[in-house]
């Protein structure tokens, strides 16, 4: 018997020819690495993105329209759910644009309450965000379970200040709602002392890993000049090197008093929008032994406010902070009633997302998640 | 230092031609006055604001709409009248009634010069279905997806948007839920779900099978294990 030789034929499917034809992939919304419910339609040619639209409002409730049904204090809460991650800052923002409705002067203590919240809110959101990018990039749970260990503590420092790890309804305009006892500030000072450490050991496993360097270097390249025309705020922005800082630019708060420098990156890239993070972490644990330093003795209230039932005068005002993501306004309008009759939040996740077309076009897909997780999203603040 | 708001408008005036705009006062203690600018040359304005060396507003922050329903403002006058036969001020109250409209507002901050911010805005003249405002997404482009939310939740059209499409609500959807006199429908379960197109099929899926409950196969002669 002699065996037949034949000639295999390669399967249809190897040999039809894509190139030239781009291929419609919807990535999400059910994603890991799309930090929550996200969807963009990318076309693809192979593996290149030739094209990509994000798609939002899988997660939208129209948190504008609950905040102009709602009186002035019961949206405090509701900020809490905007960024779920950084609900100081979201408190911090709104009692801030409330203040400059109305007037109202916070005391000292609690000035430097909001500061010391607010930079404990930045170091975890940023620890966070290192560990799910090296997440996305495939360093599959071990970074993110360090900067969890890390959050963990400031999340239990909230708890026992607020009450509640992450939705802390913890500001009030005129001040804060509770005042944080002696012990509480030295147990905060304890996390913050040895935080560096965790900051020296981290860099070490990112800054000079070849793996990260080769994803994340020259990917995902935002000009300076395009950065400020779309209005991306924050680490996002300085990684561009443009130096506009809130807390310097406008020096609301204490920030004045505090000795603290920006960092600044070259490129623009997500290496530099990373290293961003690691930098800023560093500035915040300056702040903040500065201010466990400084804090006075005081009330937490301006006495004066009455928060209940509370009417500010016909006008309108529009209140800024640097959240850990970017800039985070708020803009009210009174028409003398208890509810805002206008109640806008400027989400600086969702703005920072116009550019993310252009960053991605080029890149493979495997970039693409690596570029998102870059720009630092929570979906309850984009779709809100 | 920048320049107050009055300095801007005379600015704005000598170089933008037949620019016609108006400051709108604000009783808040917040000071944040802002400046009403025709629709016709509102992207003239916008683009001096940008590139005023003096000014320089690269960074439109926030932008966002605001509706406005009819209203009806009443306010005292002081009034000469004749009354018997002799001149007397009096005190009347006028009723002034002001048709409603939609407002851009934008938040404009300069990055490169550090100041801020400058609040202008923009009135369509109804509030009709296709009120329609100039996009100013070709000067800032950080408008770009702010103005399609305005689009979404409160109907304004933005002439000159590149992509202007619905972006938090569904494409399907036909309302818009910022508007003040916005009621939700009374299906608040509706959802763009072709639900009976599921459920038909469902049907059809279901009717091919023949209904076997185990009598017919005792019928004929206890067999269960024949092929059906």
């Amino acid at each position: 018997m002699t065996a037949t030789v034949q000639t295999l034929e390669p399967p249809k499917a190897m040999t039809s020819k894509l190139e030239g034809e781009l291929m419609e992939v919807s990535m999400g919304p059910q994603h890991p690495s799309t930090h929550g419910v996200f969807r963009m339609n990318v076309a693809l040619d192979g593996e290149i993105v030739r094209k990509l639209k994000p798609v939002f409002g899988y997660l939208h409730r129209n948190h504008e329209k609950i905040g102009e049904n709602t009186s002035y204090l019961g949206s405090m809460p509701y900020t809490d759910r905007l960024d779920y991650f950084c609900s100081m800052t979201n408190n911090w923002a709104y009692a801030l644009s409330v203040e400059k409705l109305s007037g109202i002067e916070v005391p000292e203590r609690a000035e430097y309450l909001r500061i010391i919240l607010a930079e404990l809110t930045r170091l975890q959101n940023h620890a966070s965000l290192l560990g799910f990018l090296l997440s996305d990039m495939g360093a599959w749970g071990t970074p993110l379970m360090y900067a969890f260990r890390e959050r963990e503590k400031i999340l239990d420092l909230f708890e026992s200040l607020s009450g509640s790890r992450m939705m802390c309804d913890y500001m009030r305009f005129g001040g804060c709602r509770v005042d944080a006892s002696a012990d509480w500030l030295a147990r905060a000072k304890k996390i913050v002392d040895v935080f560096p450490k965790f900051l020296d050991e981290f860099e070490k496993l990112i800054v000079e890993n070849e793996i990260l360097i080769a994803r994340t270097q020259e990917v995902g390249k935002l000009s300076a000049d395009l950065a400020v025309s779309a209005g991306i705020t924050g680490p996002m922005l300085r990684a561009c090197g443009v130096n506009y800082d809130i807390r310097k630019v406008d020096g609301y708060g204490f920030y004045p008093r505090f000795k603290f420098r920006i960092p600044l990156g070259e490129h623009g890239d997500t290496y530099d929008r990373l290293m961003m993070r690691a930098l800023e972490m560093r500035e915040s644990i300056s702040i903040l032994k500065q201010a466990f330093e400084q804090i006075p003795a005081g009330p937490v209230m301006n006495p004066k406010v009455k928060i209940r039932a509370f009417r500010p005068a016909v006008g309108e005002a529009y209140g800024r902070i640097e959240a850990p993501k970017g800039e985070l306004g708020f803009y009210l309008i009174s028409d003398g009633s208890p509810n805002p009759y206008r109640y806008r939040v400027r989400p600086p996740s969702f703005i920072n997302l116009t550019i993310l077309e252009d960053l991605c076009l080029g890149h493979t897909v495997a970039d693409v998640m690596v570029i998102l997780g870059s720009v630092d999203i929570v979906m309850g603040e984009v779709d809100r | 230092m920048m320049d107050s708001l009055e300095q801007i408008k005379t600015r704005i005036e000598s170089s933008v031609p037949g620019a016609k705009t108006e400051i709108v006062p604000n009783g808040s203690p917040s000071q944040q006055t802002s400046l009403l600018v025709d629709n016709e040359h509102a992207r003239e304005v916008a683009k001096f604001l940008r590139d005023d060396l003096a000014l320089r507003f690269d960074f439109c922050s926030n932008a966002t709409g605001v509706d406005w329903l009819d209203r009806v403002v009443t306010k005292k006058v002081k009034m000469k009248k004749i009354i018997e036969g002799a001149e007397k001020e009096v005190e009347e109250t006028q009723q002034e009634k002001i048709p409603g409209y939609l407002e851009a507002v934008y938040h404009l901050y300069s990055i490169s010069q550090k100041h801020g911010p400058v609040i202008i805005r923009m009135r369509t003249t109804d509030r009709a279905a296709g009120a329609r405002l100039p996009s100013l997404t070709p000067i800032w482009r950080s408008a770009e997806f702010q103005e399609r939310e305005i689009f979404d939740l409160y109907g304004i059209r933005f002439v000159g948007h590149p992509d202007l499409r619905r972006i938090l609500m569904w494409d399907e959807f036909k309302d818009y839920p910022m508007r003040k006199d916005y009621r939700e429908p009374d299906d608040y379960e509706y959802e763009p779900t072709p639900h009976d197109d599921v459920l038909e099929k469902a049907k059809r899926h279901y009717a091919s099978r023949p209904q076997l409950d185990g009598a017919e196969a005792l019928r004929d002669g206890g067999n269960v294990n024949r092929d059906l």
